[in-house]
């Protein structure tokens, strides 16, 4: 293995300095700043002398881009004949959705570092953090404040160019998925008619990044790590993708406003109509996610962190943002495809749209959160077998049932309400049967003994326990 | 000052030179098929630069001929390359080299 | 074609191609050489954009860019380092030769030829706004058999890509 890494020569350490972090900061504070001007010109409606209300920002920010073509067509300026008409509306749209979207996750990201930390310790039975601030809540800029104090290294031998990109470009993925997604009926930022395609293709482009930043360590537990993410990637995509391709066939479209809208049209959540795709898209995302049922890629007891073994400072923390944005992107996909989106029965003339899809992805969040907290980690032969051996014929199933029932679709003219019901409860028969017994298939045995439940934690201790008998200080 | 036919068909031509010229000249039987994944490329380009500009076939019923066959191309691409790697590594495996100046077996 | 935008993106886009595909040729290190192709060939994706090929391109990203180069880094780890040199061999100079011909030659024949070329009108007619429906009725309709023969080509190559590196469990 040691024919593996690179002999390396050493180079004086980097220091980041002081004039960049001065710049970094005037950008972030523009940032800022224009973020706060434009919030302030839609919601404050000064466009048309209109009120909007805030729920209605979709709508707000449409009839902006229409005021703004009608400027355009008015007066075309000599910009019109270089960049092309309606560029303001283009340039406004694209800047606003940017720093909707940025602001969205900076925000998500800084809460969530603290509610998934407290979740989890409230499931193990410990406090999470509690120190930093009123119940912890500070943590996340302490953290955040210890990364960027921390010297940033770079190892000997490292392939100092390739070691320097992938932070960075595996920013690019999440980031770019997060456009198709539509917030409310007229709020997505990039709705393109092959958005699903469009996110498979972004989201594999993570395991490249992930590759470089693992190899050009010089490190065999990174490259270990990074070939095991790699091996992971490739198993677990298929069966993701044939999970959508199911969501695409019945739904008709590959537009990710079309499926929500087709959702909201039939008053049907796709989850009670492909429970089976369901189960195998949120499981195979969540192994891409490299969290830690899953995350053989950075197994601290294993392989010390895996691909980021020698990353520090800001560049770690650029990964941990990244799979925690992830996460974020997962949960918010699982509630566009399957749990309706924006839609919720009607509800959603009175509430903003934006906000129901916040709650659900909440919800799914929750899940994520909820398997990490519990479940312990899979070994790689596990991981991989469960992908190849029980995901991929499941989904497979799953894409000749629901093949049929598109094509029944298509040509019966039934009333749609009864066909779905009918549909649903097929559906529903079928993932029964074959959850349980493709597992007996393959090999689980239920009843080979071992302990049914997990009684453990309430006879030997823990908070719970100590509440329990009285012994909490 | 417009883009036209001839610019994408000069670009994929460069594209494909270079392509060629890693398919040759690289000893390496992995950076090999990458030169020829690059030539692959370059072919796309051409085929969807004709799609586009070209009033020259009769494509005015389908006129999107060129993306179907670029869907061809792609797939071909994909199965050479699943093909190609992995006899490279048996290759490597029998013969300890990736090198094809040393793989000479068939040579005389 | 009349926006300064589409003029930019051209030759920016095809400044990165070209560039990455003569990287690919002078990194002198394999992995070097893989960063360099993803760079060309998203660069090319961007290029079909242009063309108006949004459904090709998102293909072109997901295969180009996200599977083929997890088959080739598969490959290099395969091998040990000494494999993941990317040094030239024996036919350099015929290869440059060759290359630089064809490249000259296409450019040459590509501007020196009056190409029947839609102008106007009848070009704005191919600005599509989506391909993926006609693109997927061609390929059930039209091109149904041509399609047929391509999945079995890829299950072949799935199958026989499998045997090739399967070891030997009788020995």
């Amino acid at each position: 293995m040691s024919s593996t890494l690179r002999q390396g020569r050493r180079r004086p350490a980097t220091r980041v300095p002081p004039g960049l972090m001065i710049v970094g900061a005037v950008f972030a504070l523009g940032f800022l700043a224009a973020n706060a001007a434009i919030g302030y010109v839609v919601i404050d409606g000064r466009l048309d002398g209109q009120w909007y209300d805030i729920r209605d920002l979709g709508f707000a920010v449409q009839e902006l881009k229409a005021q703004l073509d009608a400027i355009n067509d008015d007066q075309p300026g000599f910009l019109d004949d270089i960049v092309g008409q309606h560029w303001m509306s283009y340039a406004v749209g694209a800047l606003l959705g940017a720093i909707g979207i940025l602001s969205f996750i900076g925000g998500a990201l800084l809460v969530l570092i603290w509610v998934e930390r407290r979740l989890i310790g409230r499931m193990q039975i410990r406090r999470g953090p509690n120190r930093v601030g009123p119940y912890g809540l500070l943590q996340p800029v302490a953290d955040a404040v210890k990364l960027i104090q921390k010297e940033v290294l770079t190892p000997d031998g490292a392939d100092r160019i390739l070691f320097l990109l992938p932070p960075a470009i595996i920013f690019v993925p999440m980031m770019t998925a997060w456009g198709p997604v539509p917030w409310a009926p007229n709020m997505a930022y990039l709705d393109i008619n092959v958005g699903v395609l469009y996110l498979i293709a972004v989201s594999s482009l993570t395991t490249l990044a992930v590759f470089l930043a693992g190899w050009s360590s010089n490190n065999h537990y990174a490259l270990l790590g990074s070939m095991r993410t790699v091996a992971m990637m490739i198993s677990y995509e298929i069966p993701l993708s044939i999970a959508l391709l199911s969501v695409v066939l019945i739904t008709g479209s590959m537009q990710l406003s079309e499926i929500v809208q087709w959702q909201a049209d039939h008053n049907l959540w796709l989850i009670a109509l492909l429970p089976i795709a369901m189960v195998t898209y949120f499981f195979s995302s969540t192994a891409e996610l490299n969290r830690t049922p899953n995350d053989i890629a950075e197994a601290e007891s294993e392989i010390v962190a895996g691909f980021h073994t020698e990353y520090s400072g800001m560049k770690f923390g650029l990964f941990y943002a990244v799979e925690l944005g992830n996460a974020l992107l997962v949960a918010t996909l699982v509630a566009t495809f399957f749990l309706g989106g924006w839609s919720l029965f009607g509800l959603e003339e009175w509430i903003p749209g934006y906000l129901i899809l916040f709650a659900k992805l909440s919800a799914a969040y929750f899940v994520l959160v909820w398997l990490r907290g519990t479940l312990p980690r899979f070994r790689l032969d596990q991981l991989m077998r469960f992908a190849w051996q029980y995901l991929i014929p499941l989904s497979l199933f799953n894409l000749l049932i629901v093949a049929i029932e598109a094509s029944l679709l298509a040509r019966w003219d039934a009333p749609g309400l009864v066909t779905l019901g009918l549909f649903t409860v097929v559906n529903w028969g079928a993932a029964y049967i074959l959850f349980r017994d493709w597992a007996r298939r393959i090999g689980y045995q239920p009843d080979a003994g071992g302990p049914r439940r997990a009684e453990l934690t309430q006879q030997v201790g823990g908070i719970e326990a100590a509440h329990r008998m009285g012994t909490a200080t | 000052m417009t883009v036209d036919l001839a610019h994408y068909l000069t670009v994929s031509g460069l594209l494909f030179g270079v392509g060629i010229s890693i398919a040759l000249a690289k000893r390496n039987a992995i950076a090999v098929l990458m030169g020829i994944e690059l030539m692959l490329n370059a072919v796309n380009l051409s085929f969807l630069s004709f799609s586009r500009f070209s009033g020259a076939f009769a494509i005015k019923d389908n006129p999107l001929d060129g993306h179907v066959f670029v869907v061809f191309v792609l797939t071909v691409a994909a199965a050479e390359a699943a093909v190609a790697l992995a006899l490279s590594v048996l290759i490597y495996r029998r013969r300890e080299t990736v090198d094809l100046d040393r793989i000479n077996l068939l040579r005389w | 074609m009349e926006s300064l935008g589409i003029i930019v993106a051209f030759y920016l886009l095809s400044a990165i191609a070209v560039g990455g595909a003569i990287g690919v040729f002078l990194a002198s290190d394999l992995i070097r050489a893989l960063a360099f192709l993803v760079l060309s060939f998203v660069a090319t994706a961007g290029l079909f954009l242009t063309l108006s090929g949004d459904f090709i391109a998102i293909a072109q990203i997901l295969i180009y860019a996200g599977a083929i180069p997890v088959l080739i880094v598969f490959a290099v780890m395969l091998a040990p380092l000494a494999g993941r040199n990317n040094g030239n061999g024996l036919y350099l100079v015929p290869g440059l030769a060759l290359g630089a011909a064809v490249a000259v030659t296409v450019a040459f024949v590509a501007v020196d030829v009056e190409w029947n070329e839609l102008s106007g009108a009848l070009l704005a007619e191919r600005d599509f706004a989506t391909t993926a429906n006609a693109i997927g009725n061609a390929l059930v309709g039209r091109y149904v058999l041509a399609f047929e023969i391509a999945s079995v080509l890829l299950l072949a190559a799935l199958i026989g890509a499998i045997v090739l590196v399967r070891e030997d469990e009788a020995t």
